[in-house]
């Protein structure tokens, strides 16, 4: 039955796809001999040489050192620069952070007196919940509603409001700058060339690698922490931009040059409008990033939600931690269903009536009412100001007893189980990988790449490998690849079956769905604790957390395959009298192949950034070296390492894609196969 | 017969795609073959097409999927830039015009109706219709007033305040006509309006057109890949394929005189009467006139029914009033019985 599409391709893409297959062979037993063989032949092969790796980390610190110290732009300087941005970001957040948190104060430091409390817990449910009426209606109201009572009574509030506030100020910033951006790309052709390659990087480099160039030029601080997630969060802003305004049908920007629009009027009255819709995903996605950034940028002085994770995680206090964690995933809620329903409402496009000023914002004004009506009884009652003490509920205790519970009880399974696991599969799978010769993985990457899409992909891996070896981060690479291989392969291995069960269950999938699409709105710090406190620090306990995390894109995509299957070739294959397990494998599994492929890319690229975030528990590979520059405030280790990882996504994101472009190719899913 | 006023005449129309095209197809001496342009590897959708568009008249580009009709009206209104050739607009030549000029020739002499419609998603009935006004800087009292004439011209009154989603497919197309026509255009393109529409919805469509036109008497050339919508709109039709205009002329000249065989495959499931005009089938007038009388534009289709009441002749007039000839009975049955 697989043959029958195959009947479409031309014999001689036949015969390339074999030439393909037999040359990746050589090449497997080629480097299988080598590496067995070839270590007292070529000692220079197994590891780089010290003398000469390139010292691009010093280069970059003292680059920042120059940028910091000397670098002008004649009229200013760089640093007046990066302190003009600086005051630009600090403004709006000082005045979102004593609306929302402090309130206003006057005089200096602790002897400061407050003008004017900030808005009440109550006005600010009221206000979310109206919003959530005018966007969505009465179930919105109530799940937004709910979502910030929650964070009220689990204790949350005042570090919630200082996390909102820095949300606030970051989510317009990169709505705006990743819109500029795209706009900018869609008009100049170069702009998008030189953006390109740049957002691959960005998506792919670890947020902690530019965390200290960061700290360098802002400071510890908010206002450093707002910058590294608009940096964290503008990217797909621009792309979602870029695809929207190239995605509008061709006929609507016929019809914006037939009635004569300038090009002012084109982009702003007919192309963005137009393209709304899709733009609604990219502002979503500015806003679920920004969430995301919230515990990374505690680190560089972020306060509120992230930080209280932080906290707790750094004094394993596992319930407060999932306390904040919660909390900052009801805010995520509430915002994400917001914006969404903002995205497919039409309250978005305003209504024009000569009604007085009241009537016409009857929301509005009705906010306006209830933060003032609040300030006022706030000052006769406390309780109206800031949600009581005494009604405060804290599970955290109860959370630290279930694992001391599981810990008194499971400890010598959980030993057992972890041992197992570590001595037969990861330590010699990373024992292999590390005695793996650096030349021979470089050719193998870049033949790998020949084959599977040409010349220009056999240069890239391998150059991108070999600048990992050249800077001297050979091993610590092969241990990054280690640690993700083998949680990607078990996240493939528990994520397929389920996604295999599920897929053909409505009942089942929503449940499931509803599983990852919390697992993935939780922040990943989260992971980590309970891994932590099961399983103490280690390779394992990374593997666990990292597995946890990008189990999610492996069911999904499988899932979304195998639905995806022509439906009328899976009744052909019916008629033809197939039992349901021939089904599966012999049609379903084999046309989804390509989904599963990227679906597996994705797994990559998730556990890539969770193992960045494990470097907490003790890992030694690339994730590590970052963590270390950060806390000795070393931009170039920082920024060399983390670019090695990101230069191990793209090399693996290239193959698969390229793997998957084949795969679609050759079921004739695709057209103009290379 | 006084000779009608041109509106549009195009000139050595080519569009190639593909990189260097204009120096290549000028180093080819400006009229390459199909073999050709493929090995110069360019892409070819508009090859070589001259015509001529009248005051008044509706003029039909008729042609399959690919055969270049779209790409040939967007070169006409230079949304695609033509790889060579003139075309001139009221004798001025418009691929001389610059950017701002093009501008103001596309805000107030042109209009285009869209196969999908284009309409902005976000903005009512009525702003869609005001919108090119609005481009233009019209202020809102005026635009609307405009607008709102426009769309009680096309039947949709009362629907001002929906949006383009609440509408059917028939009505969002005349949403979009009401648009073309809000800026009073000399030129109106349609480019296949009705294709995207159920036949019962298209039919009803081209009915409404036909209306319109008797009332307007706009300028009008119509894209379409349907022959049974040419013949039964244009005044004259284009036919293309490959890019090249292979037969133009009007509906009764097309059917009685295929140039090609590629046209003939088009006119075959056509019936004669309803294309051919009395004028070509009458005889010379001698002896006495029938009572009973007909236009001489009229198909003969339309004259078989006077015959119902036994009548053997008709007199046949020509637009003044005046007799040209007689329609015989047997000659219409003799048509008619042909297919």
């Amino acid at each position: 039955m697989s043959e029958l599409p195959d009947a479409k391709i031309p014999t001689q893409a036949q015969a390339v796809w074999r030439n393909g297959a037999f040359g990746l062979g050589l090449a497997i037993i080629c480097f299988v001999l080598f590496s067995t063989y070839g270590k007292s032949l070529a000692p220079w092969a197994f590891s780089f040489p010290k003398t000469q790796t390139f010292p691009v980390a010093r280069w970059i610190s003292q680059f920042t050192k120059w940028l910091i110290n000397d670098a002008t732009f004649g009229l200013f300087t760089f640093t007046d620069l990066t302190r003009f941005i600086a005051a630009v970001i600090d403004l709006p957040y000082q005045i979102a952070l004593s609306l929302f948190a402090t309130g206003f104060m006057s005089g200096p430091g602790s002897s400061a007196v407050q003008l004017l409390p900030p808005i009440s817990w109550i006005a600010v449910i009221a206000i979310v919940g109206l919003m959530g009426f005018y966007i969505g209606g009465r179930r919105l109201a109530l799940v937004v509603a709910s979502c910030f009572v929650f964070i009220a009574v689990f204790g949350q509030w005042t570090s919630a409001m200082v996390t909102l506030a820095s949300i606030l100020v970051a989510v317009p910033l990169g709505i705006a700058g990743g819109l500029f951006l795209g706009i900018g790309a869609y008009r100049w052709k170069w702009l998008e060339r030189a953006l390109l390659p740049l957002l691959d990087l960005m998506q792919t480099i670890p947020v902690f690698a530019y965390l200290v160039p960061i700290l360098f030029l802002f400071g510890f601080g908010a206002t450093a922490a707002v910058v590294a997630t608009l940096i964290y969060a503008m990217p797909p802003m621009t792309r979602v931009t870029m695809l929207a305004l190239q995605r509008v049908m061709p006929e609507v920007r016929d019809l914006g040059n037939m009635i004569g629009c300038t090009r002012r009027q084109m982009m702003w009255r007919v192309l963005l409008p137009s393209a709304k819709e899709s733009l609604m995903v990219g502002v979503n996605q500015v806003i679920m990033l920004s969430l995301n950034m919230v515990i990374i940028a505690s680190m560089i002085g972020a306060g509120g939600l992230g930080f209280d994770v932080l906290a707790a995680l750094r004094r394993l206090d596992f319930g407060a931690g999932l306390e904040a964690g919660l909390a900052i995933v009801a805010l995520a809620i509430a915002l994400d269903r917001l914006s969404q329903a903002f995205a497919g409402s039409s309250a978005a496009t305003g209504n024009r009536s000569s009604r007085g000023l009241i009537a016409r914002h009857p929301y509005l004004a009705a906010s306006f009412l209830v933060v003032i009506v609040s300030g006022f009884l706030g000052l006769a009652f406390p309780a109206v100001q800031s949600y009581p003490e005494m009604l405060q509920i804290s599970t955290g205790t109860f959370w630290s007893q279930v694992v001391k519970w599981i810990n008194v009880n499971f400890f010598d399974a959980l030993e057992a189980f972890k041992n197992t696991l570590l001595l037969n599969i990861l330590i010699p799978f990373k024992r292999l990988l590390l005695g793996l010769p650096w030349a021979g993985v470089v050719v193998f990457l870049a033949i790998s790449g020949w084959l599977l899409r040409g010349p220009k992909l056999a240069l890239l891996t391998g150059a991108l490998s070999f600048l990992i070896a050249a800077t001297g981060q050979w091993e610590k690479a092969m241990i990054t690849v280690y640690l993700c291989g083998i949680s990607v392969l078990f996240a493939a291995l528990i994520g397929i079956p389920i996604a295999i069960m599920a897929a053909e269950r409505d009942r089942l999938w929503g449940w499931v769905r509803l599983a990852i699409d919390t697992l993935q709105t939780l922040p990943s710090f989260v992971y980590l604790m309970p891994a932590v406190m099961l399983f103490r620090v280690g390779d394992f306990t990374a593997m666990i957390a990292v597995v946890a995390y990008s189990v999610a894109p492996a069911i999904r995509y499988t899932v979304l395959g195998i639905q995806g299957v022509d439906p009328r070739l899976v009744e052909a294959g019916r008629a033809m009298g197939c039992t349901n397990l021939q089904l599966l494998t012999r049609i379903k599994l084999k046309l989804a192949l390509p989904e599963v492929l990227l679906g597996l890319n994705q797994t990559i690229m998730f556990a890539l950034s969770m193992l960045v975030i494990t470097a907490l528990v003790g890992t030694r590979d690339l994730g590590q070296e970052v963590y270390i520059a950060l806390t000795k405030a070393d931009p170039g280790r920082g920024l060399v390492a983390g670019l090695a990882v990101a230069f191990i996504a793209i090399i693996a994101d290239r193959l698969i894609s390229a793997g998957a472009f084949r795969a679609r190719a050759r079921l004739g899913l695709q057209e103009g196969a290379q | 017969m006084s000779s009608p006023e041109a509106k549009l005449v195009c000139r050595n129309i080519w569009k190639l795609f593909g990189h260097r095209a204009a120096e290549k197809l000028s180093e080819m001496g400006g009229n390459p073959s199909l073999e050709d342009i493929s090995a110069a590897e360019l892409v070819s959708a508009v090859r070589n097409v001259d015509l001529t568009v009248n005051e008044g008249e509706i003029f039909v580009i008729m042609g399959l999927s690919g055969s270049g009709k779209s790409t040939l009206v967007r070169c006409l209104s230079r949304l695609v830039e033509p790889t060579a050739g003139e075309i001139l607009f009221h004798g001025t030549n418009l691929l001389a015009a610059t950017e701002t000029e093009m501008i103001e020739i596309r805000r107030h002499k042109m209009g285009m109706v869209f196969q999908h419609f284009a309409l902005l998603p976000h903005m009512t009935v009525l702003n869609n219709v005001a919108f090119p006004l609005e481009i233009q800087g019209i202020g809102r009292d005026e635009r609307e007033h405009r607008a709102r004439d426009m769309i009680t011209l096309v039947g949709l009154a009362g629907r001002e305040d929906s949006y383009p989603r609440e509408l059917s497919g028939g009505q969002q197309q005349r949403v979009g006509i009401a648009r073309s026509l809000a800026v009073e255009p000399e030129l109106w393109f349609l480019d296949e309006p009705f294709s995207a529409l159920d036949p019962l919805i298209r039919r009803e469509m081209q009915d409404e057109f036909i209306r319109l036109q008797s009332v307007l008497k706009k300028t009008i050339v119509f894209i379409t890949h349907d022959f049974d919508e040419a013949i039964r709109l244009a005044d004259r039709i284009a036919i293309m394929k490959d890019g090249e205009i292979v037969q133009s002329g009007t509906p009764e000249d097309i059917v009685l005189n295929p140039a090609t065989d590629y046209v003939e495959e088009f006119t075959r499931a056509v019936p004669r009467a309803k294309v051919v005009r009395v004028a070509s089938v009458m005889k010379p007038a001698s002896g006495g006139a029938p009572e009973k009388e007909v236009s001489d534009r009229s198909t003969v289709s339309d004259a078989a029914a006077l015959f119902l009441d036994g009548a053997e002749r008709l007199r046949v007039n020509s637009a003044d009033g005046s007799l040209v000839g007689i329609l015989h009975k047997s000659d219409v049955v003799d048509l008619m019985l042909r297919g």
